[in-house]
């Protein structure tokens, strides 16, 4: 063949080992082709993560998606090419220049560019004969291309074909006609590269165990299935990415786990497509008042738009769950690029002394237990909560441990019905709706339907006493706003508690949130290896838990890893410890892309002086 | 049959047995003279004379002078004074918790018109069942006098000077949007108000009534549009409504077969129109169309009920809920069962 070839395998055999990116062309229907890959690998015991950095396009733009296989289980990105499949023409050049000295190029031979580097393996496809070949129906063609670099790499690195059926028939959904079009290229592009690629690359995969009793599944369908399991009534919502499939999966999901097994064939929940984010929260505001488990589902923008209902929800009480899938911002920002960039903006929305329950799932399992969980907290506390998740974790595919049924009863928190009422009657004790009779902050409410004399009141955004009155009186508006934050003393002892590694002999300490975690993982560990070990906490909350600020207090050196350029986490830690923020160092960035391993080590090692 | 009008005479009670008193609410802080006083007290005689339980009914505002009205009546039943312009999804969600209350929303020009057009024109399109009233005074009252949308072209005001816009005629926003029910009404005729709130109430979707509710304090200057003397000048009556609920006999005095038309509503009750000058079909939505846009400059006050589709499905139509409210369903009806989360691990691939 007249490529350059001239370099032969030198290294050892590579196995398990490594990171495969695929350039293609956005619509293309690479992404079937990339995420059956993903799911054969996951199928074979190995574990694996994909990532799909993705244009704000619907079709054309270059798109890429990277898949690590690691037999250490690291899921975080990694800043390095074993392998690219280039088949978009307009990033041959630049894809080339990625991969890494010794390792392997794979291109669609169409492309008649040169290829330059002479310092990897070369492997030219043949994708439109092979296509043709297998006699695909000519408006599928360009679809069904992409099928062609999945059968050559099961050849050459040794994926099973079997395990690609089986990534097939999920992915179609059993429709056969697609399942075996699709497989037959796959064969033949496989056979292909048995006959005419010699092996020059050190790579392969071989069949583990670590997999066996894991789910593969993305955050927000985790995040909708663990509302279901948390009993959601009511779904506002409004479409934007990365949030969207969030939404989707309710619509999807629901009607199969929701029917009523009492008045059959009924349904327990409503989902309402709204015109705007600002009626989406109104409506699940709304619907939270009216005793609803209520949520609705956005990304920064939306949030944006939704500050003036939130800070309504905190002053009048309303229980409503609300799911951001960050994105970048500012403004529009990078609609398809992640970031860990709205927890500023979740702790200070809406005018006036505002405070936010915000939750900060940092797994597909955490997203499923936040799902359920999120309501339960949201009843207890009357109040919104928000849960920060964001596009990498919500919208790519994430191998995780099954989801687990909820371990404790729903708490519907203080609500007062017909004989609630009548039972506190004979008690001689007066119900009030902002009246604190527990002495933790949180009263109790009564809701819509309820018959019982003077259980019904009237709510409002405006000054009011502890029966719901209006008021202007200056006591009255301080006491309630003190009850209000005593609430939040009390949102302290019930969140999810920070998740800690405590090491002997740690020289410093790491604190990150969400998904920052897969990246912090693999960077503590190579930390380890050179002799560096740390202690870490990942923050799960907000308000902050008494271990947070323990956890601050013990570490004269902590670094706040986070994806954003300010350094967001490590403001609020800041303000929550001031007596202790020179223990704080800021080591965050907002590239678009998740945190890797290597940068994370990179930016301690240089803050360590190493 | 015992007529609720006996009832009244005889005892000083409705056929549930409350009282006048048992419909009202906080005294009202609005400026004596009000419009939207006046409203109020037809929205209590409304259902009192409905016998309908005031815990059946959940009241919903945004923010304005009206906004506040709900305050003052029905004082036993729940309600949720919202954000300004944003009255319409809460209510949309709130009703969601129980299907069998009925909703009842106070709303301005300014609220409904300006700040919160977008939403008032999709609760319309989704047809929730909830008589939405738009206490329409030309004017923002509570932020002391500037013009609102619905303020007509040329009218001068003291802070502001004259208004160089057209107005926006809430109507036929409400007639474009696919409402259901379409009535404009005048705080000074309060026999009208007092029967379109009630077939509003009864209605099976949404009911929007735009009430011209004078503003004593910064708008009532004679012969303008939003005035008492105005309305008064002005009004133009489609026909003489009255509401007659179901099981209740039509009786009907002197009146002559050809001269009334009758709507029957969803659950049996009739609107009786008796025609006056002109023989208007309020079932006719392009003549609806029509007349308004006739009327929209013709510096006449056309009130009644303008358009009616008794028999559209409900949002509530749309959807599969059970009978029993969502809000008293058990934690045994929202959480799927145990076994089933194996079912769901495995369609994770
Ligand atoms: C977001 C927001 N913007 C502005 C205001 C100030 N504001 C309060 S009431 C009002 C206008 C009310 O006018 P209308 O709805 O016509 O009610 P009216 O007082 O005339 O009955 C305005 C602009 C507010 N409360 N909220
Ligand atoms: S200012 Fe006008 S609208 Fe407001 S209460 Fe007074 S009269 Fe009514
Ligand atoms: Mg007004």
């Amino acid at each position: 063949m007249g490529y350059p070839n001239s370099i032969k395998q030198i290294q050892p055999d590579v196995v398990n080992n490594f990171c495969i990116t695929f350039s293609t062309i956005n619509g293309s229907g690479s992404a079937t082709a990339n995420v059956t890959l993903l799911r054969a690998l996951f199928k074979m015991g190995i574990p694996v993560s994909g990532k799909n950095i993705f244009p704000s396009n619907i079709q054309g733009l270059p798109t890429w998606y990277t898949l690590r296989i690691s037999k250490h289980g690291f899921l975080g990105r990694l800043e390095k090419d074993d392998i690219v499949v280039a088949m978009n023409p307009a990033t041959f050049y630049k894809e080339q220049e990625f991969v890494l000295p010794g390792g392997a190029f794979y291109y669609a031979d169409d492309i008649k560019l040169p290829v330059t580097r002479t310092d990897i393996a070369v492997y030219p496809m043949p994708v439109k004969k092979i296509v043709q070949e297998a006699n695909v129906p000519p408006k599928l063609r360009d679809y069904a291309a992409n099928m062609v670099y999945v059968g050559v790499l099961a050849q050459m690195l040794g994926i099973e074909l079997d395990k690609i059926y089986l990534a097939l028939d999920f992915h179609f959904k059993g429709k056969s006609s697609a399942i075996d079009l699709n497989f037959s290229i796959i064969k033949l592009a496989a056979q292909w590269a048995a006959a005419h690629l010699e092996k020059r690359d050190p790579y392969y995969v071989e069949p583990m165990s670590i997999t066996k009793d894991h789910i593969m599944t993305d955050g927000n369908t985790a995040a909708a299935l663990g509302s279901i399991y948390g009993g959601v009534q009511f779904v506002a919502w409004y479409p934007i990415t990365p949030a969207s499939s969030l939404a989707e999966a309710l619509h999807e999901y629901a009607p199969l786990l929701r029917q009523d097994p009492v008045e059959t064939g009924k349904e327990t929940y409503a989902i309402v497509q709204a015109e705007d984010e600002i009626a989406a929260i109104g409506m699940a505001i709304g619907a939270g008042w009216g005793g609803l488990r209520a949520m609705t589902s956005t990304s920064g923008p939306g949030l944006s738009l939704m500050t003036e209902y939130l800070g309504l929800a905190y002053f009048a009480e309303t229980p409503v769950v609300v799911w951001d899938i960050q994105r970048m911002g500012p403004s529009t920002g990078l609609p398809t690029r992640t970031a860990q960039g709205d927890l500023t903006e979740a702790y200070f929305l809406s005018h006036g002394d505002t405070q936010y329950v915000i939750l900060l799932p940092g797994s597909v399992k955490e997203c499923f237990e936040f799902g359920w969980k999120a309501f339960d907290f949201a009843e207890r506390l009357q109040t919104p909560v928000i849960v920060l998740s964001d596009l990498d974790l919500g919208m790519n595919q994430w191998m995780s441990e099954p989801f687990e049924y909820p371990n404790q009863p729903m708490d519907r928190g203080k609500v007062l019905w017909e004989d609630d009422l009548e039972k506190l009657s004979h008690k001689d004790l007066h119900w009030g709706r902002y009246l604190d009779l527990d002495g933790d902050g949180i009263p109790y409410r009564t809701l819509p339907g309820n018959t019982y004399p003077g259980s019904a009141y009237f709510t409002r955004g405006t000054g009011h006493d502890e029966f719901g009155s209006y008021s202007e009186e200056a006591e009255v508006w301080e006491r309630v706003m003190k009850r209000l934050s005593k609430k939040f003393e009390t949102a302290r002892s019930i969140l999810p508690k920070p998740v800690m590694d405590i090491q002997e002999n740690s020289k410093f300490g790491i604190i990150s949130c969400g998904s920052a975690d897969f990246a912090i993982h693999e960077a503590r560990y190579e930390l380890e290896q050179a002799g560096i070990v740390t202690d870490y906490m990942r923050i799960r909350s907000i308000p902050f838990s008494n271990e947070v600020r323990d956890f601050i207090r013990d570490h004269e050196r902590i670094y706040v890893v986070e994806l954003n350029r300010d350094g967001q986490l490590k403001q609020l830690l800041t303000l929550e410890t001031p007596e202790f923020a020179t223990h704080l160092r800021q080591i965050s960035r907002a590239d678009g892309l998740p945190l890797s391993a290597r940068w994370i080590k990179e930016q301690i090692l240089v803050e360590e002086g190493r | 049959m015992i007529s609720a009008i006996n009832v009244i005479q005889e005892q000083g009670t409705n056929a549930i047995g409350l009282s006048r008193n048992d419909y009202r609410g906080a005294p009202s802080s609005l400026c004596q003279g009000c419009g939207h006083n006046a409203i109020a007290n037809q929205i209590i005689s409304a259902c009192y004379e409905l016998n309908i339980p005031p815990e059946q009914i959940v009241k919903f505002s945004g923010i304005g002078c009206s906004s506040k009205s709900p305050a003052y009546f029905l004082g036993r039943s729940f309600g949720f004074n919202g954000l300004h312009g944003r009255m319409p999804s809460l209510a949309l969600g709130a009703l969601f918790a129980n299907k069998h209350l009925r909703g009842l929303g106070v709303s301005g020009d300014g609220d409904t018109a300006s700040i919160g057009m977008g939403q008032f024109k999709h609760l319309l399109r989704r047809n929730l069942p909830f008589l939405y009233i738009v206490e329409n005074n030309g004017v923002y009252g509570l932020t002391k006098g500037q013009f609102a949308p619905t303020a007509e072209q040329g009218l001068t005001l003291k802070k502001q000077g004259v208004n160089p816009y057209e107005p926006i005629d809430i109507c036929l926003e409400a007639l474009a949007s696919n409402a259901t029910f379409v009535a404009r009404s005048f705080a000074g005729d309060p026999r009208q108000v007092k029967e379109l709130i009630k077939a509003g109430l009864m209605h099976r979707g949404i009911a929007v009534i735009d009430i011209i509710s004078p503003c004593v304090t910064f708008h009532n200057r004679e012969g303008t549009l939003h005035s008492y003397t105005g309305g008064k000048e002005t009004e133009s009556p489609l026909h003489e409504i009255s509401f007659v609920p179901r099981r209740e006999e039509i009786v009907l005095e002197n009146f002559s077969e050809g001269q009334i038309r009758e709507v029957r509503l969803h659950d049996g009750s009739v609107i009786v129109l008796k025609k006056l000058s002109r023989d208007y079909d309020p079932t006719n939505r392009s003549q609806a169309l029509c007349m308004l846009a006739d009327e929209f400059n013709s510096g006449r006050l056309v009130t009644g009920l303008i358009y009616i589709d008794p028999d559209r499905p409900s949002m509530f139509d749309a959807y599969n809920l059970p009978e029993t409210p969502l809000n008293r369903l058990s934690e045994d009806r929202l959480r799927p069962p145990r076994q089933s989360i194996e079912k769901v691990n495995a369609l994770m691939f």
